[in-house]
């Protein structure tokens, strides 16, 4: 395991590298001259010389690579060219908002997908499970986008149950202290803003959520199926265990396993995911950042959103390799 | 497809039976293919679709860019089955153009995506050593991006537009087919019959064109199928960022990004684009699992 756990993390380096260095390219990458593009066509020559020497163009690309390089151990992410301050400093925020939608739509995804998942096995053949296959095949088939459009249309504009847009409500604004607000409300025990921020994640967590939930229900399904064809299931069956206690005791253990890998992948999937939802729902997470900066041309804020949503994507793929080869001991590398 | 068939290794004992009738692999998933209700179901959307995106201009019962504000937001009916949007257009004039943009961009992003992958996966697989590491690291570090994001970050280097939204998209999915060759070339180079292809003096690129990329074509189809949906989806959430289609092209992820604040007085400008998306989509999944089930001989019975 260690051995493993070495290796697994030293493949890690390249491709972490690899990642820097695409992004950093990127503002290189721009046909034409960056400055005057970021700039527009009514800039002084003067303001696109100083924006050149800012963006560090003027030197050759390997000494900047290596300053930018330098500067990411320091925890510097550049500056921000619309707001001029440092990117670092405005990126929590964001980032915060990010996971706390994205872990309220994984737990939706993990309950409604596992469960769909188990009882489409269970009745496998009923017309339970043909309903789940399909739901779940229009889960993956539909654009986000357009299905939190229609969330907030039928939900939130016909029938008023839940808030369209934003994560707070805007007359009682939260104090910040983690910027994840579920825990910030619970720490100020403001039970009423709890409950108005569960509220505003209702509808983008399931947004977000539709396509795991889908590809878990799949899995969970196959896997589970599979698991009920051996022998000792038919043991456990032969000796007269209730079919709920053979179901969710004896094989969604083993059944799980390839469940949990999934589960992972779709971790990181959604941090991507959250940049289309998150502009549906006024979301002020990252997606947000990243979308402002593109119509602004704000290219430190788009790298550096970018570099640390693909970071995290690597780190929570390598957590759940590891994990899997933690989780079933039958597993050698 | 007969010709493909005939480049697979042959039955090593064939009886006088088997000579007698030889089904074809091909054949053979066919068959089971069409006894798929839901795989049908998916290639009949498919085909409905890639008619109607050929056959635009004689149906499109009006001009998708000609706008007339006096027939602003008009709600369907029997003169615009799906309505007008903020323009005066019809809606579904703009989806049945759509058509061609969504299925174009689709499948030549991914036809894309195949060539340049397979060749890359070819030569990591073939060539082996040095180049096979940086190529497959290469494969590692796009892939080591959330695939959304790497097409955001190609488009808002070259700017936005469709041909540049397309670029990204066939990128992306570049590593899906290179890795999917690679394993293939590196499992069929073990084969006892490549070795005797080399023996008998059979130049590389003929054992790769007549013995490794036959052998890739199942698993590429299964993929390319399923690549397709998630390339039309990716094209319409780049056109609805804005970085995709420009006005007045009828592209779908463009019309509901248009059209989403008019949801209030508008719903239908913001449904019909969307079902479109989905009901395309779906039926490049139903179809891509349906081949897969036929021609994967791992999952068959």
């Amino acid at each position: 395991m260690l051995s493993y756990t070495i290796r697994r993390v030293g493949q890690l380096i390249p491709v972490l590298l690899g990642m820097v260095f695409i992004v950093f390219m990127m503002i290189r990458a721009i046909p034409g001259n960056p400055a005057q593009l970021i700039l527009g066509q009514q800039a002084s020559k003067q303001a696109i010389e100083e924006l050149t020497k800012q963006l560090g163009l003027t030197e050759p690309w390997y000494t900047q690579f290596v300053e930018y390089m330098k500067g990411l151990f320091q925890g510097d992410l550049g500056m921000s060219l619309k707001t001029r301050n440092p990117i670092s400093d405005e990126l929590w925020p964001h980032l915060a908002a990010t996971i706390e939608l994205a872990f309220v739509a994984m737990i939706i995804a993990v309950i409604i997908g596992v469960n769909a998942g188990i009882i489409s096995a269970w009745l496998q053949n009923s017309w339970f499970d043909y309903g789940v296959m399909l739901i779940a095949l229009i889960g993956i088939s539909m654009p986000i986008f357009w299905f939190g459009l229609m969330e907030q249309y039928f939900v939130s504009i016909q029938l008023d149950l839940l808030p369209t847009t934003g994560r707070e409500d805007v007359r009682a604004p939260i104090e910040a202290i983690t910027n994840l607000y579920l825990l910030d409300t619970l720490i100020q025990g403001n039970f009423s803003q709890f409950i108005e921020v569960v509220k505003h994640l209702i509808l983008p967590g399931i947004a977000l959520g539709t396509i795991p939930m889908a590809i878990i229900a799949r899995m969970t399904r196959s896997s589970m199926l599979e698991v009920m064809k051996s022998d000792y299931i038919r043991t456990a069956r032969a000796k007269g265990l209730k079919m709920p206690l053979v179901v969710y005791k004896h094989s969604l253990k083993n059944a799980m396993i390839p469940v949990v890998t999934v589960i992972g992948l779709q971790a990181g999937l959604l941090l991507g995911g959250a940049i289309l939802t998150e502009t549906i729902f006024g979301w002020p997470g990252i997606g947000t950042y990243i979308y402002d900066a593109i119509s602004s041309r704000d290219y430190p804020v788009i790298q550096s959103g970018i570099l640390v949503i693909a970071t995290l994507f690597v780190f929570i793929n390598l957590i759940v390799d590891l994990l899997y080869a933690a989780i079933d001991p039958r597993i050698k590398y | 497809m007969a010709e493909l068939a005939g480049t697979t290794p042959p039955i090593t004992n064939p009886t006088a039976a088997q000579e007698e009738r030889v089904i074809s692999p091909w054949r053979d998933a066919w068959r089971s293919f069409r006894k798929n209700k839901l795989a049908m179901a998916g290639m009949f959307l498919v085909a409905f679709f890639i008619l109607i995106a050929i056959i635009a201009p004689l149906i499109a019962p009006y001009s998708y860019d000609v706008q007339k504000m006096a027939d602003k937001h008009l709600a369907p009916s029997a003169a615009h089955w799906f309505g007008t949007d903020e323009f005066g257009r019809d809606i579904l004039t703009r989806i049945i153009y759509g058509a061609r943009i969504s299925i174009w961009v689709g499948c030549i992003s991914v036809a894309g995506s195949v060539i340049v992958g397979s060749t890359l996966g070819v030569i990591a697989g073939y060539y082996g050593r040095f180049i096979d590491m940086i190529i497959s690291r290469v494969f590692d570090i796009i892939l080591a991006f959330p695939s959304i994001l790497l097409a955001i970050a190609v488009v808002s280097v070259l700017g936005p537009s469709l041909r540049n939204a397309l670029i990204a998209i066939a990128l992306i999915n570049v590593p899906i087919f290179g890795r999917l060759v690679r394993s293939k070339v590196l499992s069929v180079k073990q084969e006892e019959y490549i070795s005797a292809a080399k023996a008998i003096g059979m130049k590389d690129s003929r054992i790769l064109f007549q013995h490794v990329l036959p052998n890739s074509m199942a698993p590429i189809i299964v993929q390319g199928t399923l690549a397709i949906a998630t390339a039309i989806i990716e094209a319409a959430a780049l056109g609805f960022l804005g970085l995709g289609a420009q006005p007045p092209t009828p592209e779908w992820g463009k019309m509901l990004a248009d059209s989403k604040d008019f949801i209030l007085d508008a719903p239908w400008t913001v449904i019909f684009p969307g079902l479109a998306i989905m009901l395309t989509v779906l039926g490049f999944n139903l179809m891509g699992d349906g081949l897969r089930d036929a021609l994967d001989p791992k999952m068959k019975n």
